[in-house]
């Protein structure tokens, strides 16, 4: 058995201590240590892309992530994402579009979305559907949500009609 | 038109706020005190007997507090009354790579799966059958000791009207051979079940299930307890689409471990055991001969299926039917034949997933259809509308239709991709395809026999002006929450987001049949609205008689009930609330709903009929690489017949995840499975058990869709709705199909439509790639049932004349 | 839930010490982790140590001089996708892997010495069981070929052609030693033992070698848009004269065999300008080394005509590049 290490992380703002054996994955301490359930996961390979948490400001796949890699790190997950009871602009337009159906994909989505508009307030349809092309969705098509997100940033109701242009 | 205040709008769903806040609890994500795991030991091999097992050192491993194997579990279960084929855990024998046959209950995950693979099994191999034509040719060993004879799980034969006289009498005859790959669901949320008992001892079970009361019944056969002392609630389900329709060997196992061990129990699926499973689409072997007059009007039409059913029974019966049963929708076809058969493969069972049993042969007609336009001179469009079904009839095979908008729904995508100038008449290399299709709005009948509602709805309504409405419903992430909110919210006059929700746990929920064959909005729509219009009708006595306005003239809106002649007399939906609770006592009304009967009353007519059909026409264009034979789907329109939108978003979240999962299956979706040289091995495994390997569409391979609703209301849904989950799938794949053909003239007859099957037939002598033969199989029974315009009365009857095997 | 077996990790701040940890029983190298986590969840690889080595700080830079590029090993393949000053087909191969998540946590150093792929054995120990596994792990069977005496996993590093098509040089660093070799060199045709790189080595930087007037384009075959592995690229670069006359040229097969394929064939090129002649010749002389099989997506007779259409794209392009755009 492989023994336990101290990890300190700064998860949704608040910074953490815990003790963790160092063969989970960043997933299993989000959801096995510290209950937060938010973050989802679909293969634990890499493939999906449902697990997606961001380290410093990134979008990346916690299930590849091993714990002790996270030490010292700023997390966010899909529970840190609004301001208090005020939903983040993402949020509000996946609510307005349905891009959210059986919601399994929605953290992952909406956390590389807002990574994607930090870092770039005007993306076009393409670059949005490539950044988040590494989440796969089973229930909406991506269309809503990829119109969700460019409602957010200026591209209007239905910039997915120009997704072959 | 009635004009709604919520119904038809766009509106964000009432439960989106848990869904976006990460705050949605999935089976998963439920965690309890005490809480202990499960993994379950499958079988390594396709086929074989269980000579021993030995879980001595498994259970000697510190931490493993349970040791489980068949003898712990002698009852069978299945979703079918017919098919009770399934132990929790293997007993005499394995069935496929996947099947469980022992459990570990352990105090980590981890230990669990150590102790699984310290289980000593003796399996002795037995001849695999790897697919219906092994299935046909293999007598013994069966996998199944129940079924028609050798490995054919099932036989269906049906003559509606004299076909070989029509297609002996017909100007034209078109013959071809389809073969629809098998697929799966894919959900992302893996199957997930926590079991425990609760405080007075009895069993309560949370899991990923769409049919928490057909999962109830199974508890309580398979763990021989009382079903009032058993709990089921349907967590959220992190997708469905058909996968999460039976019950389960994993829900069983642990529902007994937590009732040995007196704690909860969780197990949570990895991926490659979702794959095991499955319950998918089943692969399907088609023949399709269909005689025409000179205009290309079918005047009558056979169809022969044969389904690669896996392991065991599932819907597998209920899929078989329905690939022969939905032929009659949406085109006129005033004879019609069907033979059916479903054999049993050593691989994970098939079921229903989206369009269940229906996609296939949908393939397989619309392509065919595509060709005798083409052969005929008569434009693709131009042959469907000439013999749309029509509204308010009878079917060859008795199903009764409802509105039919199909001649809209092809109006509307021809017009906007102008189709009709532009089909033909493309650069090589690109091409338009038109396809269309129908689907049920609830199947006719539940799955085991009664007489009872098939939904039903209770609603408490308090003096604070609280409304919950409770029923056992599922939901699957569909919205089916939203549409009850809806309905009930239309009615009282209330916003949807002051009612509250209550459903899918059957301690507390009215018994609704769950989340599969389209069923949940206009069954529980229904139901909801007979409950809220009963409490409407109590307030408003109440209401009417003290405000001194007839009751005809109250109006419940903007959360009041007031005048319609003086809108400012009137109180608030809670004194209205108040009022009635002090006149009638705490407030409370039940909704039920039944489908009407259905016409046809043959053996075998309880598949196919709905209180109404969908309908959806769809044009693709596509570009095809004429060197490699990549395809680029360009732009894709579909128009849908809903009768009515209850909430307009929603439907239109449906038709894209449709498009996008028919896309799948037209393009890459494929459950395939490798076999060894047999000299070698004896193994027949899933060939791409993974999501990276299992090919579903990523955003970048999702093209812009234009997408257009019909709405003639259909008098039996809710406010006039029908379906929209399954539906807009089904033609998706024949469109694409005929697009290729429009683009660089290649018929590709099976799926999925790959570039190496299109780069093949371009560069074959046939340009085209798919079945090439079909086995012979006798049908000793067939029932002759005459249509309705011949003089049926919807019974079977025996011919006139002798009849003669077809074989 | 799918897990690691347990292991200890180790985090050397400096290379001495990192290369003094390799000196350990069943000992691996971790990066970002994007290969190596899958293939202890599914025990592909045992693992009782692992050094990560992402507390190294000079694994994680870019550099540049006058005449050449250097990546550090642990430098993501975002931040090579990003670089200003990256050579076009290598920021094309960094921005094809798998998805913008991995980009963020893979590395250079990851994906060059990323393992060999094979439907047969990129599954669970249960699935590979249910085979007597394969030759790459605990069987002796390749069951893509079940007559061979070898191994056919597929080489499906993207990074690995790009930079071979550029000459790169790459640098190996062990307790006692620490050598540069062509990168082209680190490759053995061999799905089971595919590098020549030692156990005890550490990958710790790759040199580009800046070229004057070359021209290079990366072309990749998948099935889907976003998350798949190659089965199939195409890395090729030249340069021109002001003739246009190819007067340099190299072309990396990526993912039709154990290792990236450096052909020959590009002599057919050299001293002519771009024509579909030598095009042509040089695609027969060149795919002659290709050996798809089936143990990845698509089927191999596709994959075959496919190399065929992919080289062609992509020497066309370098044409037009070469008449267009000054490099």
């Amino acid at each position: 058995m492989s023994k336990k290490y101290p990890l300190t992380m700064t998860v949704n703002d608040e910074s953490v201590e815990l003790s963790v054996t160092t063969h989970k994955t960043l997933l299993e301490v989000l959801r096995e240590d510290m209950n937060l359930t938010g973050t989802k996961h679909g293969c634990e390979l890499g493939e999906c892309g449902v697990c997606t948490v961001l380290v410093n400001g990134k979008p990346v796949l916690s299930c590849l992530m091993l714990a002790p890699r996270a030490h010292n790190a700023e997390i966010k997950t899909i529970e840190g994402l609004a301001e208090g009871p005020i939903l983040d602009q993402l949020q509000s337009a996946f609510c307005k579009y349905g891009a959210a159906q059986c919601g399994y994909c929605t953290p992952a989505m909406l956390l590389t979305a807002k990574a994607l508009i930090e870092r770039d307030t005007t993306p076009t349809v393409q670059h949005i559907q490539k950044e988040l092309s590494g989440v796969l969705c089973r229930c909406t098509g991506y269309l809503s949500i990829i119109n969700a997100v460019g409602s957010v940033c200026g591209l209007g109701d239905n910039c997915t009609d120009n997704l072959n242009a | 038109m009635t004009s709604f205040r919520v119904i038809g709008k766009h509106r964000p769903r009432i439960d989106g706020r848990a869904r976006v806040t990460g705050q949605l609890l999935y089976a998963d994500d439920i965690s309890l005190p005490r809480m202990v795991y499960c993994k379950l030991l499958r079988s390594h091999l396709p086929h074989a007997s269980i000579r021993n097992i030995d879980t001595t050192k498994a259970s000697a491993l510190d931490g493993v507090y349970l040791v489980l194997t068949g003898d712990d579990f002698p009852i069978k279960h299945g979703i079918l009354p017919v098919s009770q084929d399934e132990y929790a855990l293997c007993r005499d024998k394995t069935r496929f790579v996947g099947d469980p046959y022992a459990a570990v209950i352990a105090k980590t995950e981890e230990i669990a799966q150590n102790a699984v693979e310290l289980i000593e099994a003796e399996l002795e191999p037995l001849t695999t059958i790897s697919n219906s034509t092994e299935a046909l040719s293999v007598e013994t060993p069966r996998i199944h000791t129940y079924g028609e004879e050798g490995n054919i799980h099932k036989r269906v034969a049906f003559d509606f009207g004299h076909v070989d006289q029509s297609l002996k009498d017909a100007d034209h005859i078109f013959e071809d051979l389809f073969f629809y790959e098998g697929n799966t669901h894919l959900p992302l949320e893996q199957h997930a079940s926590v079991a425990t008992t609760d405080p007075d001892g009895k069993l309560a079970i949370w899991s990923s299930t769409q049919t928490p009361h057909y999962l109830h019944r199974a508890l309580a056969k398979t763990l021989q307890l009382p079903a009032t002392h058993i709990r089921v609630i349907a967590t959220p389900n992190g997708g469905g689409f058909g996968g999460k329709s039976d019950p389960f060997n994993h829900e069983v196992i642990v529902a007994k471990a937590a009732m040995l061990l007196n704690r909860p129990v969780k197990i949570t699926l990895t991926r490659e055991e979702v794959f095991y499973c499955h319950r998918g689409r089943h692969p399907v072997l088609m023949r399709l001969k269909t005689g025409t007059d000179k205009q290309g009007l079918i005047v009558g039409q056979s169809l022969d299926t044969v389904l690669d059913g896996g392991a065991y029974g599932s819907y597998g019966v209920a899929s078989t039917f329905y690939t022969g049963a939905l032929q009659t929708v949406t085109y006129h076809i005033p004879r019609y034949q069907f033979r059916g058969c479903r054999t049993f493969t050593n691989k994970p069972p098939c079921g229903p997933k989206r369009g269940h049993g229906t996609p296939q042969p949908r393939f397989g007609l619309e392509i065919q259809l595509d060709k005798m336009a083409v052969s005929l001179g008569i434009n693709p469009k131009t042959i469907r509308t000439n013999q749309l079904a029509k509204p308010h009839s009878v079917t060859a095979n008795y199903l009764q239709l409802g509105t039919v908008g199909l001649g809209d729904c092809i109006d509307k995508v021809t017009e906007a991709s102008d189709f009709e100038t532009r089909w033909g008449n493309l650069p090589e290399g690109h091409g338009l395809g038109l396809a269309c299709s129908s689907y049920l709005c609830g199947a006719g009948l539940p799955i085991y026999w009664n007489d009872m509602p098939h939904s039903g709805v209770q609603l408490k309504l308090d003096r604070l002006g609280g409304v919950t409405v409770f029923c056992g419903s599922t939901e699957i992430g569909q919205g089916s929450n939203d549409v009850l909110a809806a309905c009930v919210s239309e009615i009282l006059g209330i916003d949807p987001f002051d009612i509250r929700v209550i459903t899918g746990d059957t301690d507390l929920t009215p018994v609704d049949l769950g989340s599969y064959s389209s069923r949940v909005t206009l069954m529980t729509g229904n139901a909801a609205i007979e409950a809220a219009t009963r409490a409407r009708d109590i307030i408003a006595s109440v209401v009417s008689k003290q405000l001194g306005i007839p009751k005809n003239q109250l109006v419940f809106a903007d959360r009041r009930v007031f005048s319609s002649e003086h809108p400012d007399k009137g109180i608030s939906f809670q004194e209205a609330m108040v009022a009635t609770e002090t006149e009638h006592g705490t407030l409370g009304t039940t909704g039920s709903y039944r489908p009407p009967p259905a016409p046809g009353k043959y053996k075998g007519a309880g598949v196919g009929p709905s209180p109404t059909y969908s309908y959806s026409a769809s044009v693709i264009e596509v570009r095809v690489n004429k060197d490699t034979g990549q395809l680029d789907v360009v732009k894709i329109w579909m128009a849908h017949d809903i009768g009515t939108c209850i909430n307009r978003t929603l439907v239109f979240n449906q038709i894209e995840g449709s498009i996008y999962m028919g896309l799948g299956e037209a393009l890459m979706e494929e459950q395939t499975f490798r076999r060894l040289p047999q000299k070698r091995s004896s193994a027949l495994v899933h060939k791409i058990p993974s999501l990276l390997d299992y090919k579903s569409p990523t955003m970048m391979d999702m093209p812009p869709c234009d997408i257009f609703l019909v709405e003639y209301p259909d008098k039996q849904g809710p406010f006039g709705a029908k379906e929209v989950g399954q539906g807009p799938l089904l033609p998706i794949m024949p469109a694409i199909a005929n697009a290729v053909y429009d683009a660089v003239g290649v018929r590709i007859d099976e799926t999925p439509i790959t570039p190496d099957k299109i780069f093949k037939a371009m560069n074959s002598s046939d340009k085209r790639v798919g079945p090439k033969d079909f086995p012979s199989i006798n049908f000793d029974h067939v029932d002759f049932i005459p249509p309705p315009w011949e003089g049926g009365d919807g019974n079977a009857f025996v011919p006139p004349h002798p009849h003669q095997p077809r074989r | 839930m799918l897990r690691c077996p347990p292991f200890t990790y180790h985090t050397p701040q400096t290379m001495s010490e990192a290369v003094r940890l390799l000196h350990q029983d069943d000992v691996r190298i971790v990066a970002g982790g994007t290969d190596l986590v899958p293939n202890l969840k599914r025990r592909h690889q045992q693992a009782k140590h692992l050094v990560s080595l992402h507390q190294i700080p000079e694994l994680h830079t870019i550099t540049e001089t006058d005449s050449m590029v250097t990546i550090g090993a642990l430098v993501t393949l975002a931040e090579i996708a990003a670089a200003p000053q990256m050579m076009r087909v290598v920021s094309m191969a960094a921005r094809s892997i798998a998805s913008s998540h991995i980009q963020n946590t893979g590395t250079l150093g990851g994906n060059l010495c990323l393992d060999t792929r094979c439907n047969y054995y990129n599954q669970s120990y249960q699935w590979r069981q249910s085979i007597d596994f394969c030759m790459k792990e605990q069987g002796d069977t390749c069951w893509v070929a079940p007559g061979s005496p070898r191994c056919w996993a597929v080489s499906s590093t993207d990074m690995a052609p790009a930079l071979i098509a550029l000459n790169a040089t790459v640098t190996l660093v062990s307790q006692n030693n620490t050598e540069t070799i062509n990168l082209a060199d680190m490759y053995r045709d061999d799905g089971m033992d595919y590098l020549t790189k030692q156990p005890s080595q550490i990958v710790t930087q790759v040199q580009i070698p800046k070229t004057q007037g070359q021209h290079s384009t990366y072309w990749k075959l998948r099935r889907r848009g976003s998350i798949d592995f190659p089965v199939l690229s195409i890395a090729a670069a030249a340069s021109f004269d002001k003739n246009k006359h190819v007067t340099q040229a190299r072309l990396v097969l990526g993912a039709v065999a154990s290792y990236p394929i450096l052909s020959t064939a590009t002599s057919e090129l050299i001293g002519h300008p771009l024509t579909p002649q030598t095009i042509e010749a040089c695609i027969n002389k060149a795919i002659t080394n290709a050996k798809p099989m089936d143990n990845t997506d698509h089927t191999l007779g596709w994959r075959k005509q496919m190399t065929k259409h992919y080289i062609r794209g992509a020497l066309n392009e370098l044409e037009t590049l070469a008449t267009t755009v000054h490099p």
